[in-house]
């Protein structure tokens, strides 16, 4: 499946996610990409590269004496560590990250209007992340956004003014951009959907529906 | 897509005797690719790792403790630890180092880059309390999957190339880069930043998973 996919996580927001400063939804959507794109799951390892040789040239700073003997005396130590979070694994259409967000259950859905369901995922202060289903033929509100909004495809396809989105690809929509993403004939469309920022709606009935929506 | 490595590794191998492409010849190289998985070429870095990674072997432990934490220290200041604290992480980096080496794999990661995501995923965890969101494992390279030296000999060459193009960078455009990597800047700081050539890097990389694939492929069809 992963030769398919024609749109890819920019190198900048790949660097972030290496680095840990992007927001947690959008970290979501790299995971999630990744997990289904061996292109980016490479381009995600030369990031690391690249952090790697920033480590390597680092200037060094003189460590106190006795730091060496504690860490090679606490090697065999038996240390509560907390084990390593064991992988939630793949279900259905909803790679391991998704489903780790969902905390390993099945997308609850509500009702959003025009047929289309929504599931939050993660909603923080750095935004949000929800996973939505948009029936065959139909689209989704048109809206624009504060932020960036990433969408990527678990199920189907979508088509905006920009493109065709099939599955794993990701669409990457700024702050200027007003679309109306229509989900392909067909299939349902399953997408995973993060914005940095409050999506606003353009007609009057969404927008006050909003808060209740929480999107 | 092979890149320019591969062609100056593949003339490396051959050149001594170009042109006389006999059995022999080919045998010689064969005896070469085979005797470099079990020794010499790796870097120090890689063979210390896998001395700690297979035989827990505390001496190697010591030896990359010595290259690596007064780095370590360097590298989470820089990141805004303070100073009193920074010891404190890089004991917590390295022992995390020790305790997870079973997930050292020179095919796809260089020492530096692996110690690297283990730094930043401690930082991360002490910072937000929670971890971050990360990709499925790519599964089980099984216990017997064997290192391609090849390709672990080329992502060494290929770091230290990445290395050598950061150091050559203006003290302007390195700070950005550091700052990028160091999880200072946002990722549309990032975007306006210029940066590092990723790009033979990444088709290596890229080389090496396609060819993990396979392999998967193979053992499951098994």
């Amino acid at each position: 499946m992963s030769e398919q996919i024609s749109h890819h996580i920019p190198d900048a927001l790949m660097a972030s996610y290496v680095a840990g400063s992007l927001p947690k939804p959008f970290a979501l959507v790299v995971a999630t990409h990744v997990s289904m794109c061996d292109e980016c799951r490479a381009n995600l390892l030369a990031h690391e590269a690249a952090g790697g040789a920033v480590l390597e040239t680092m200037g060094e700073e003189p460590l106190s004496g006795d730091l060496r003997s504690r860490v090679m005396g606490a090697l065999d130590e038996q240390i509560d560590v907390t084990p390593d979070v064991a992988e939630t694994p793949r279900k259905g259409v909803y790679p391991g990250p998704v489903m780790a967000a969902l905390k390993g259950s099945d997308p609850k859905w509500k009702k959003l209007g025009g047929g289309v369901r929504q599931c939050i995922v993660d909603m923080g202060l750095e935004g949000s992340a929800r996973l939505l289903h948009i029936p065959a033929g139909r689209p989704v509100p048109e809206h624009s956004h504060g932020g960036l909004e990433l969408t990527l495809v678990l199920q189907g396809a979508f088509s905006d003014a920009t493109g065709r989105f099939d599955v794993g690809d990701v669409e990457i929509a700024d702050a200027d951009l007003e679309h109306v993403p229509t989900a392909d004939e067909g299939q349902d469309c399953i997408c995973l959907a993060a914005t940095d920022a409050p999506l606003r709606f353009r007609s009057f009935v969404p927008r006050i529906l909003q808060p209740l929506f929480a999107i | 897509m092979l890149s320019v490595n591969d062609d100056r590794l593949a003339k490396e191998q051959t050149t001594p005797e170009a042109g006389l492409l006999s059995m022999q010849t080919v045998e010689k190289a064969r005896l070469v690719a085979t005797k470099s998985t079990k020794s010499a070429p790796y870097s120090e870095q890689t063979l210390w790792m896998l001395a700690i990674r297979d035989n827990r072997d505390k001496r190697a432990f010591g030896l990359l403790f010595d290259h690596f934490a007064p780095r370590l220290k360097g590298f989470v200041i820089r990141a805004g630890a303070p100073a009193g604290q920074a010891e404190d992480i890089v004991q917590d980096v390295m022992l995390s180092v020790w305790r997870k080496a079973h997930l050292f794999d020179p095919e796809r990661a260089q020492v530096s880059s692996w110690i690297y995501q283990v730094a930043r995923n401690r930082q991360i965890d002490i910072i937000r309390k929670e971890g971050r969101p990360m990709p499925e494992a790519l599964k089980a390279e099984a216990e017997d999957h064997e290192p391609d030296a090849g390709q672990v000999i080329a992502l060494e060459q290929e770091t230290g190339v990445l290395r050598e193009a950061l150091e050559r960078l203006n003290p302007d455009q390195r700070d950005m880069i550091e700052k990028a990597y160091l999880g200072e800047l946002s990722h549309s700081d990032i975007a306006e930043a210029t940066g590092l050539p990723l790009g033979t890097i990444k088709s290596r990389i890229r080389l090496g998973l396609e060819r993990l694939r396979h392999e998967l492929k193979d053992l499951r069809e098994r």
